[in-house]
């Protein structure tokens, strides 16, 4: 097959099209993405270096770091756990149900954030259907802690299995039974055969798990109760700052999370090529 | 350790370890996922017909319908239309910062929703670079429904463009060779041969990106000023039903929307397959 790069110039457009063409292109993303994306850090500098850094001298904001990343610590391990079992299940046998078994694990990208954290609200909250023996057990899920995590695992669920199911399905079992022939046992033969190889996506599908569990807004904002110092994250720490008219210090945090955004768009742009040779290599390995 | 799950049944195997991943998996995607969204269910069968159609028919709940499938569709067609020309550009053309720009379409997964939220609202207010300009020509964007719908194109472009480029990107040379050298402009080879070929993509593109728009809450929630009835999106009225402990009523509203997402989400696998099959098709 002949792809557009082996083609010749009279495949193109006339120069001024090509013009016109690139122009609307960068003129749209430029206005939409980039100047949005400056206005934080611009917005956060408005009154100087020194207000900026006394924006995170504030218990509140420290709080809300910390929960952010306690939230992401027990989010992102479980879900990476749960994607490698997913992946494996699905790349490595067949069996009936599995196009089921995979819309299933990406239902969560189809649910509305705000839906994500309702649903253990009615599971969970003083009204719900555990809330009862949660309160007879003084348990609380829901406006603490444990609501915030839960709500996180569900929004960040498919990442990682995404990334694996369709590299370990393009990988095959041969390496695998190969090892398994020369007795090693199965989990010998998943760290030292299996692991090396899905590495890149694994790794790529854990930073976008990351990226997601700690600026979710939604799902988390239903389930928090907003409590200052004690369920807030920063997304909902930039939303109450942005309320109260603190403009300086809601785009401060926002700084934080933005450049965590670039740092994740940087990281997967470059696992992305890795990941990609990876693919190509097998293909031709074939 | 080894499970049995009826329905599951698998082909014999040599790799280990089935019974336990599978366990683990179906556990997990139990607890975490379709139990909670059963009980959704549940609640809202526990309703009684006559009060799940009450709430879901008042005046407040249906504005908030309109207004959200509205500035979905909008954002999602104006998407398309930019997304297509956004994605030719960086799959044909050479241009300075090129794979910047190409990086960069992936921001709006990126940033948190929220930090969308104020920067949008920030830049389109009275005082902001877009706003300043914009206000005194007599257009109005925050706190309107423009406002709403300019979030969610910047939400939803990604899933146009990321579509798009692969399939621009398979385009067979040939087919447009052969209709230049049939005598075709060059704007009836894009009409007659490109568009047809990427039209599942295309389709894919914007029905992920209006899905997406239809289910967003944190951009919107601060450009949309909330007014009831006038720029009160369904998410949004969730919340507040939530707020004001009326379940019953948020849970009716959640039902709908869950129901919709349910239909578009078949809808775009369909999109997909169909997608897919041309694909093979022209392979032959």
């Amino acid at each position: 097959m002949k792809t557009f790069n082996d083609a010749k110039s009279t495949q193109n457009e006339s120069k001024w099209v090509q013009f016109l063409l690139i122009g609307t292109a960068v003129l749209f993303l430029l206005v939409m993405l980039v100047v949005p994306l400056i206005t934080i850090f611009i917005e956060a500098f408005r009154k100087g270096v020194e207000a900026y850094f006394v924006s995170f001298n504030d218990e509140y904001v420290l709080q809300a770091i910390k929960l952010t990343f306690i939230t992401a610590a027990i989010a992102v391990p479980l879900n990476l756990v749960f994607g490698v079992c997913a992946s494996w299940a699905i790349a490595k046998y067949s069996f009936f149900g599995k196009s089921l078994l995979i819309t299933l694990i990406d239902l969560p990208f189809a649910v509305s954030p705000v839906i994500s954290g309702f649903v253990y609200v009615l599971l969970f909250g003083a009204q719900g259907w555990f809330g009862h023996w949660l309160i007879e057990h003084d348990v609380q899920i829901i406006f603490a802690v444990p609501g915030i995590v839960l709500a996180t695992i569900f929004v960040t669920f498919p990442f990682v299995a995404r990334e694996l199911i369709p590299l370990m399905q393009e990988q095959g079992n041969d390496e695998e039974q190969a090892a398994l022939l020369l007795g090693a046992s199965g989990f010998q033969t998943f760290f030292k055969v299996t692991l090396p190889n899905i590495k890149w996506g694994l790794l790529y599908g854990v930073i976008l798990c990351n990226a997601r569990a700690m600026g979710e807004f939604g799902a988390v904002s239903v389930v928090s109760g907003h409590i200052q110092g004690v369920t807030n994250t920063m997304p909902l720490q930039v939303e109450i700052l942005y309320n109260e008219y603190n403009f300086v210090a809601a785009f401060a945090v926002s700084t934080l999370l933005a450049i965590l955004a670039l740092f994740t768009l940087l990281l997967k742009y470059m696992l992305e090529w890795k990941v990609a040779r990876d693919l190509a290599k097998l293909k031709t390995d074939e | 350790m080894r499970l049995n799950f009826g329905m599951i049944k698998r082909s014999k195997s040599p790799i280990p370890g089935f019974g336990l991943t599978m366990g683990f998996t179906i556990f997990y995607l139990s607890i975490i996922v379709l139990i909670p969204i059963v009980a959704l269910f549940g609640e809202a069968f526990s309703m009684g017909f006559d009060e799940f159609i009450r709430a879901t028919t008042n005046d407040r709940v249906v504005a908030s319908y309109k207004l959200t499938f509205l500035t979905s569709l909008i954002a999602a067609l104006i998407n398309t239309f930019f997304g297509l020309i956004v994605a030719w550009c960086l799959v044909r053309y050479t241009f300075w910062g090129k794979r910047v720009f190409d990086a960069i379409v992936d921001l709006p997964f990126a940033l948190p929703t929220a930090v969308s939220g104020i920067a949008l609202t920030t830049l389109y207010s009275h005082q902001g670079w877009f706003g300043q300009i914009l206000e005194p020509l007599g257009f109005k964007i925050v706190f309107t429904p423009t406002g709403i719908t300019i979030a969610l194109i910047f939400i939803g472009l990604p899933f146009v463009v990321r579509t798009l480029q692969p399939a621009f990107e398979e385009l067979e040379v040939e087919q447009e060779e052969a209709s230049a050298s049939l005598g075709a402009t060059r704007w009836q080879t894009f009409y007659k041969v490109i568009l047809p070929t990427v039209f599942p993509a295309l389709l894919t593109g914007f029905a992920l990106s209006f899905a997406r728009a239809l289910g967003e809450y944190g951009s919107v929630v601060f450009i949309a000023g909330n007014m009831p009835m006038k720029t009160e999106i369904s998410t949004l009225l969730i919340i507040t039903k939530l707020e004001q402990y009326d379940y019953a009523g948020a849970t009716a509203i959640a039902v709908v929307m869950l129901l919709i997402s349910f239909v578009m989400l078949l809808l775009i696998n369909m999109l997909q397959r169909w997608s897919a099959k041309r694909k093979g098709m022209e392979a032959i």
